[in-house]
């Protein structure tokens, strides 16, 4: 009997391509090519400062993950012969504020004490972060370097999971939308929309904002709702820029990635001028050389939140053998979910403590 | 938001330029934008800054389009040249730019009238320097007076022999014709003729530029398959083989033609519902009789609605533009059909022949299925055994194919490559090709710079209008 | 290669510089057609495979002439050529950053 994996992104493909790692067989659902689609939207960054500053748990799960990109990139690229182009030369963060730039600071200094100093950043003036980054222009008053941030090229990460997937023995199913599932004590199974049904002693329900409309047949909550992200790309450049930021990265193509709006859209992946427009100047502000340069795509996808932002991972308490994982992190978190997750998924005692994602913190 | 009209216009073509002056006649205060610096679309390209050499290379037909760019230039219309539109909202809000500043302005109504482009043609070789589009010859004939010296047409379609002619009369004879078409496809097109004879004056004028090409001395290959284009940073020579033997010819040119496919950025980033047409190889939006689109703010003109030739989007454009000043109550229903309906008789006359045409000259299986080798994305270099290899790993999509090996992420935004990647798709997924669909259109249309986007973000001074 | 047609005259023609070199215009010509006329058919380098390009569409279409003018990436085929513009080549992206 199979794991049925409902979602066949970042997430899903990461947990399918883990579960697979460990014996098991595995058969992955994915939707239809227009579906909303946060693995193809997203900004492709393993980023860790100021992630969980109200939250040190997310902090370290976040950057257990990231210690465990390296080593997750290199099986891809033997695996697959993709190379997801991980970089982890470290981040910058760019401020146009001293306020906010005093606050960021603090809030790290904060989380670094709660973790008993093992949180490295660096605050730089605008000379010093011009001695690293020389393109910067006049208006960034200065910057917060970390070593622990990084990214990827997150496309090139989706299809290495698809093929590593299909490699293991993974079965994927494309344009396989679940109707609904029935849930009985470790038997599961999914009606398509095809009429054919999916059977397995296992189910992991990972398919973003898909996954609301089946979480009450196997008991979850899922508070979620899609948060709006704009996205810009720019034509190609040679390479300037060697550390990404929350906002501007050049991606290893050579366009120069510009994002991080969060708009509350509800289900509306349609990109606008006003938030776009707002990108670029933003994105101007930090490097005044880019003004020239032409943008050649802009996109809007929709972000999985959960009310206070953090992944939920959740066993089923009525349908044994069901859990419920959801996150807008997919990428930084991908090296968790695909080495960490399973043990929590098997129910081994070698098992992450992820018990702080539960779904019960909602119920307070 | 800039300024507010009754009716947009997006491009001057024949459809555009007829569009425009329709709604004007009734009163409606219309704003017509276009790419070029002046008014005729590809077709009219340049028509009135034309030359004594250029127009007795061009013929008559080219010249019809001298009075509707008089017409324009006298009529109410506020022409703006030199735009390039590069988001259109699904309210009828336009965002374009014009020498490096951005603005916005709204219609109540939106013509789209952006003609075609031509048809990809996807060949070993085609992405060399030296290997353009018969379009690309034809517009540096009527933009800038020159004419390649060393060149082979290869492909199929009426404007394969007219350029052939042209560039006769130019004094710049190609070295050959090198045509895909096959005696089965003109056979098989044969029983189109009835309805097709209603459209003899056009036969006729094919077969006399057939005529003039062959008094010339120009050779003909017909039927020819493996085409290839070679040569080391540049094309220098053409490869083929027809009637059962190898031919090479030495060029500095390749002329590629296999006819011409509505342009769909525009309608597909609006989310319009499109059809893909078996006849014509191609998708096109949906329009009623009157270029009505799904959504009621827009109408579609001319060759963008499907391909019917200058003539047609002519016709269409004063239908579409009866239709758009009808809705904004300019003029009554009963009139707008009354006006009308003698211009629909008209038009499909007009369509008579197209049938034939398009049995005649369909697009070969050598670029409807490219060789694995073959490049189908020019920006980002992604070939046709990419995309089916893409189709092994489950891709159903256009879409994923794209977040797979980033076919249609350059800078063209998969104008060149979005048809072939579909037809790819849906042969080996054996699906048809509206349920593989199309690649999700978004801003900006065009490329634009950072600081005309970033200039949006607080409101501008009104521009001047004209 | 490409020639004026029989009976065309370089009537008003101007130079712009192409990588530093005069490129002789006619006025109403587009920079891809100039550059053409002038027997250039090489404009870029493609930034994913560095193999060399030239204009293909002539509309606007394709992104194949892109040139710096003035340091701004644009359509050779939809910039009329100005006197004394200042024309020069993409730069070459070579490769990927190292990972």
């Amino acid at each position: 009997m199979a794991h049925i994996i409902i979602g066949g992104g970042v997430v899903g493909l990461s947990i399918a391509y883990g579960l697979l790692k460990k014996g098991k067989n595995v058969v992955v659902l994915d939707g239809a090519d227009d579906d909303f689609r946060a693995s193809r939207g997203n900004f492709g960054l393993i980023w860790i400062q100021g992630k969980g500053e109200k939250a040190p748990h997310y902090a370290m799960w976040s950057r257990q993950s990231a210690n465990l990109w390296s080593a997750f990139a290199k099986d891809l690229l033997a695996e697959t012969g993709v190379d997801v182009a991980y970089q982890n030369a470290g981040g910058v963060d760019y401020f146009t504020d001293d306020n906010v730039l005093e606050t960021r600071a603090l809030s790290l200094a904060n989380l670094a004490e709660q973790l008993d100093d093992d949180y490295p950043f660096e605050i730089l003036d605008h000379s010093r972060l011009k001695a690293i980054v020389p393109e910067i222009g006049p208006k960034v008053v200065g910057g917060i370097y970390s070593p622990m941030d990084g990214h990827v090229n997150p496309l090139f990460l989706l299809r290495a999971l698809s093929i590593a997937v299909r490699n293991a023995g993974g079965k994927i199913k494309t344009s396989a939308r679940v109707v609904s599932v029935t849930a009985c004590d470790r038997d599961f199974s999914a009606l398509l929309a095809d009429g054919t049904r999916i059977e397995g002693d296992a189910l992991v329900l990972a398919a973003g904002l898909g996954s609301v409309e089946l979480a009450e047949t196997l008991g979850f909550d899922a508070p979620i709702r899609p948060q709006q992200g704009q996205v810009l790309i720019t034509e190609k450049l040679p390479h300037f820029l060697k550390y990404p930021s929350g906002t501007i990265r050049q991606v290893n193509e050579g366009g120069v990635q510009i994002g991080a709006s969060k708009r509350e859209a509800g289900a509306n992946d349609s990109e606008d001028i006003a938030t776009s427009a707002s990108l670029a100047q933003h994105a101007i502000d930090i490097f005044p050389h880019l003004e020239q340069v032409k943008l050649v795509r802009s996109w809007a996808a929709l972000r999985i939140m959960s009310p206070d932002g953090y992944p939920i991972y959740q066993r089923s308490q009525s349908a044994r053998g069901a859990s419920f994982v959801t996150c807008h992190s997919g990428i930084t978190l991908a090296a968790a979910h695909a080495r960490l997750m399973p043990d929590w998924i098997l129910e081994r005692n070698s098992a992450p403590d992820i018990s702080q994602f539960s779904e019960s913190r909602f119920h307070v | 938001m800039n300024d507010q009209f009754d009716i947009i216009v997006i491009g001057a073509g024949p459809a555009g330029i007829s569009a425009a002056l329709e709604a004007d006649h009734h009163g409606a205060s219309v704003c017509l934008l276009d790419e070029q610096a002046s008014a005729g679309g590809q077709i009219y390209r340049n028509v009135s800054q034309s030359t004594p050499a250029r127009t007795k290379v061009l013929g008559s037909d080219y010249l019809k389009g001298e009075q509707l760019v008089r017409d324009l230039r006298n009529s109410g219309v506020v022409h703006r040249t030199g735009v390039t539109v590069w988001k259109v909202g699904q309210d009828g809000t336009i965002a374009y730019s014009k020498e490096e500043f951005a603005t916005q302005i709204k219609g109540r109504h939106v013509i789209i009238a952006n003609g075609a482009t031509e048809r990809s043609t996807p060949l070993p070789g085609w992405t060399k320097p030296g290997a353009m589009t018969v379009g690309a010859a034809q517009i540096l004939m009527k933009s800038a007076g020159i004419v390649p010296t060393n060149a082979v047409l290869i492909g199929s379609g009426p404007l394969l022999y007219l350029v052939a002619q042209q560039l006769v009369t130019a004094g710049a004879p190609p070295k050959a014709l090198v045509e895909t078409q096959t005696k089965t496809d003109l056979l098989r097109a044969t029983r189109h003729l009835v309805p097709a004879l209603k459209g003899w004056k056009q036969l006729a004028k094919g077969l006399q530029l057939i005529a003039a090409i062959r008094m010339a001395g120009v050779p003909r290959f017909t039927g020819a398959t493996n085409i290839a284009i070679h040569g080391d940073e540049k094309v220098d020579r053409v490869s083929f083989e027809a009637n059962g033997k190898n031919h090479s010819i030495q060029v500095t040119s390749a002329l590629l033609h296999q006819g011409v496919v509505p342009n769909t950025q525009i309608t597909r980033s609006i989310g319009l519902k499109h059809i893909y047409s078996g006849q014509q190889h191609c998708f096109h939006p949906v329009t009623d009789l009157f270029g009505q689109s799904s959504n009621i703010v827009f109408s579609i003109a001319g060759d963008g609605a499907g391909i019917g030739g200058a003539k047609v989007a002519a016709l269409s454009g004063k239908i579409s533009a009866l239709n758009a000043v009808c809705q904004i109550g300019k003029i009554p229903k009963s009139k707008c059909e009354t006006l009308a309906a003698p211009i629909l008789k008209k038009r499909s006359a007009e369509l008579a022949i197209r049938p034939f045409l398009d049995a005649a000259y369909p697009p070969p299986a050598d670029v409807l299925r490219p060789a694995d080798e073959t490049i189908i994305c020019r920006c980002e270099e992604v070939t046709a055994g990419n995309i089916r290899r893409f189709a092994s790993l489950g891709c159903k999509g256009p879409n994923q194919a794209k977040s797979f090996g980033r076919p249609g992420m350059g800078p063209c935004q998969g104008r060149y490559c979005g048809l072939t990647v579909t037809q790819i798709l849906a042969q080996e997924t054996k699906q048809s090709h509206d349920v593989v669909g199309a690649y999700r259109i978004r801003a900006p249309l065009k490329p634009i710079t950072l600081k005309e986007l970033a200039s949006l973000e607080t409101p501008k001074e009104p521009e001047t209008v004209k | 290669m490409f020639k004026l047609m029989e009976g065309e005259d370089a009537q008003g023609s101007f130079t712009f510089l192409f990588e530093g070199q005069p490129i002789s215009a006619t006025p109403g010509m587009s920079v891809a057609a100039a550059l053409l006329a002038a027997d250039v058919s090489i404009f870029r380098q493609t930034p994913v495979s560095q193999s060399a390009r030239g204009p293909f569409c002539m509309m606007g279409a394709c992104y194949d002439c892109l040139v710096y003018v003035d340091g701004m990436n644009v359509q050779a085929c939809m910039t009329k050529a100005r006197d004394g513009m200042k024309v020069t080549r993409v730069p070459v992206i070579n490769e990927d950053i190292e990972t």
